[in-house]
């Protein structure tokens, strides 16, 4: 365990950054100039006192005299956290260094910066636009975007799909000189998979270049429902902005909610009561529980096997159930609110969750019985899609997926929030890596939520559903960030308050873009139709990627 | 906690100016009667596309599951090619990207077509209207038939909406009729 407050610490960044300046805030900070983020970037990834190997959330900034990226990063053997922070003043044309080649999670999210705010990342392999169309004008989170519609109608031509990309270079004299590379060859045998696919569980793009039946290359095209909810937020009051929380991954509605609820408290420096605590533990794992028992049904249509559909619908509609009781939602359900939840819980819940608690680990065992041991199922996912644990941790492949990989990335466990640390519950880890390990980590996590509501159920304190807050709710100053283990991964809420009382910039951390960003890697050298046992087991949100 | 929940009453279930109005027109007894078994039939044989975005997604799968159930009205024959599908369910937010492909599906579809309006996005862009990438309404791309609010709505406007998409073709007239209304003014 370091200190990254050490000083033997600040003195290696600085050896690295000689212009590095830092902000001992809640989540230490380090500001450097453009051409040094590069080679610091470098060190804390490797070297061996910092480590920092993941690469949580990269945010592109306008701070209205300049551009920038906030990335937080973590290390996940020495257990720290840091914001890096680079900014150029340029408008026009604006340069930063690329980090791809230390974070392999970074392509998409560079991409991601650059659509959002225009910045150009010199020695990316790939700098095109990722979630708005080509023919874009503007870029829409700069504080300076023009929102008139007459620039960009809805346009109803179709989009012309591009196959080249360009890359910057930096050369010297501070110089920048843009290739041309090339995605997919003349002649490549191309296919396109969505938007509209059954497959793709929602409206995902996928070209895939195919050399025979072997996958050579997929290109992941997103943006078929990018919202633009992150802009939308920075014109909204907190209380108002945690609406679209619940419609980013809407089958981990209450752990997104969760997340910014807890973000805002404590930023504020709410304290919150137990019972709120509990409560909403409660209401995470009934999340957990419904996402997880949709995932099983979905992935069990994809491989074929329609029967399980029923099976896992018919047990997740009693989960919703008890969730409508008290919330009044069988989807989205706004029920977590700042300082508390929204109303107390029905009087019914306990009885049914305890009933819930007897009857689904029957249910369970039929769904080993039907799919589980089934021959064709697991020829269908062993040994396909294996994800090396180094690069689930490159990629930020977190939740699930990241565990069948051997990474132990529970947020549950690593940084305990409501009511986590009070309850015992084995984290299910396996090292296999393949589609088969992804698929068994949801089945144990399935069993692992009902030993948590077990201990639970009869344990919640007396008290108050919520703390009274101020009507007009101002966060302080500063920089926050607040992640929770949504259904998928890990999701993360950053926050840039300029004391207002509407947030300057928030960025939401989506657990299922990395896990897109690893399809191409899982997916090359296999069949095409292991793309659907790899892009099931994934369980991705495509709502929940496009923002 | 007691909730009184009112139901609809039958009467107001079945009540649609709009069909009202197509009712009222007369029709050859021959020819009426053959749309009236065509319409029957057609009715309730909809074969919806498999096309959903968001959320709204999930809940129009929950109604192809078992405790809804689709299949007692005729639904349940999911299309996953439009070439083959009757209706399209707009099930979630339309975005600027996605409009010239839902335009597309709803061009490659056979008619007769219909689509429906599922949810508040769909409608009018919803929560999302004031987004810079969020088509308010997908009515301005393609022509809707019925519109169902809510957010998501609940199964049971799915189903009502899909009712409602039923009555819509049971008064079509494929071997055309006589407008009474109009007859008597003259």
């Amino acid at each position: 365990m370091i200190n990254i407050n050490d000083k033997c610490i600040k003195d290696k960044i600085l050896s690295v950054a000689p212009d590095a300046a830092f902000d001992e805030a809640a989540i230490f900070t380090v500001t450097v100039p453009a051409e040094q983020y590069h080679r610091l970037a470098h060190c804390l990834r490797y070297d061996a006192d910092m480590r920092f190997d993941y690469l949580l959330c990269m945010t592109g900034m306008d701070w209205g005299d300049a551009l920038g990226v906030v990335n937080l990063l973590e290390s996940t053997t020495h257990d720290q956290s840091l914001f890096l922070k680079t900014a150029v003043t340029d408008r026009e044309n604006p340069e930063i260094p690329s980090v791809a080649d230390i974070w392999e999670t970074a392509i998409l999210n560079e991409r991601e910066v650059f659509d959002y705010f225009g910045i150009r990342f010199t020695g990316h392999p790939d700098m095109r636009r990722i979630f708005l169309r080509n023919d874009w004008v503007g870029y829409p989170l700069r504080k300076d975007y023009n929102a008139d519609e007459a620039l960009n109608p809805v346009r109803l031509a179709n989009e012309e799909l591009i196959d080249t990309t360009t890359v910057y270079e930096a050369v010297a004299g501070g110089k920048t000189e843009a290739h041309t590379r090339t995605v997919f060859e003349e002649g490549e045998y191309v296919v396109n998979i969505g938007p509209q696919h059954p497959a793709t569980h929602g409206v995902l793009h996928f070209r895939v270049s195919l050399e025979g039946e072997t996958v050579k290359k997929v290109d992941v095209n997103c943006g078929y429902i990018h919202r633009g909810i992150e802009k939308m937020c920075e014109s909204l009051t907190y209380p108002q902005a945690l609406g679209y929380t619940d419609r980013l991954d809407y089958l981990g509605a209450h752990q997104n909610r969760h997340a910014l609820c807890m973000c805002i408290e404590e930023a504020l420096g709410l304290e919150i009561p137990d019972r709120v605590k509990v409560i909403r533990t409660i209401m995470d794992e009934l999340q957990r529980l419904s996402s997880h028992l949709l995932f099983w049904s979905c992935l069990c249509m994809d491989l074929g096997a329609l029967t399980a559909f029923f099976y896992g619908f018919r047990d997740r509609e009693k989960v919703l159930n008890m969730m409508e009781e008290t919330t009044g939602g069988r989807l989205i359900q706004s029920y977590n609110v700042i300082g508390g939840v929204m109303n107390d819980i029905h009087p019914d819940l306990i009885k049914r969750i305890k009933e819930f608690i007897k009857y689904l680990p029957p249910m369970l065992k039929e769904y080993r019985d039907v799919f589980t041991g089934n021959v064709i199922a697991q020829q269908r996912m062993k040994d396909i899609g294996v994800l090396a644990k180094e690069m689930a941790v490159a990629f930020g492949v977190t939740g699930p997926s990241g565990r069948a990989s051997g990474w132990a990335c529970d947020v549950r466990k690593r940084k305990p929030y409501a009511a986590y640390d009070k309850v015992q519950f084995k984290e299910a880890v396996r090292t296999e890596g393949d589609s088969f390990a992804r698929y068994l980590v949801r089945i144990e996590e399935i069993e692992q939520s009902l030993y948590i509501l077990e201990q639970l159920a009869d344990n919640i304190p007396a008290g108050d559903y919520a703390v009274k807050t101020k009507p007009v709710i101002k966060l302080p100053e500063g920089r926050f960030f607040k992640s929770v283990e949504a259904s998928r991964g890990e999701f993360g809420v950053y926050i840039e308050s300029r004391g207002d009382k509407n947030p300057y910039r928030i960025k939401f951390r989506s657990p299922c873009l990395p896990l897109v960003d690893v399809v191409d890697t899982l997916a090359r050298g296999g069949k095409i139709a292991d793309l659907i046992a790899i892009g099931g087991t994934l369980d991705y949100v495509v709502p929940d990627i496009d923002r | 906690m007691d909730v009184k929940i009112k139901s609809m009453k039958y009467d107001d279930f079945k009540d649609n100016e709009a069909l009202e109005q197509l009712r009222a027109a007369g029709t050859n007894i021959i020819m009426g009667s053959l749309d009236k078994l065509i319409d029957w039939g057609r009715s309730n044989s909809l074969w919806p596309l498999t096309f959903a975005t968001s959320c709204c997604g999930i809940e129009y799968m929950a109604v192809g599951a078992a405790r809804y159930d689709f299949s007692r009205f005729g639904f349940e024959v999911t299309r996953a090619s439009p070439r083959q599908a009757d209706f399209i369910m707009v099930a979630g937010t339309i975005v600027h990207k996605m409009a010239p492909v839902l335009k597309r599906l709803y061009d490659q579809m056979a008619e007769p077509k219909y689509v429906i309006a599922m949810g508040a996005c769909a409608i009018s862009g919803g929560p999302f209207k004031d987004s810079y990438h969020v088509v308010k309404g997908v009515d301005t791309i393609i022509p809707v038939d019925v519109y169902m609010p809510g957010c998501p709505p609940r199964p049971e406007a799915l189903l009502y909406a899909l009712m409602q998409l039923q009555r819509k073709v049971k008064v079509e007239k494929f071997f055309g009729g006589v407008n009474r209304k109009e007859k008597r003014t003259k």
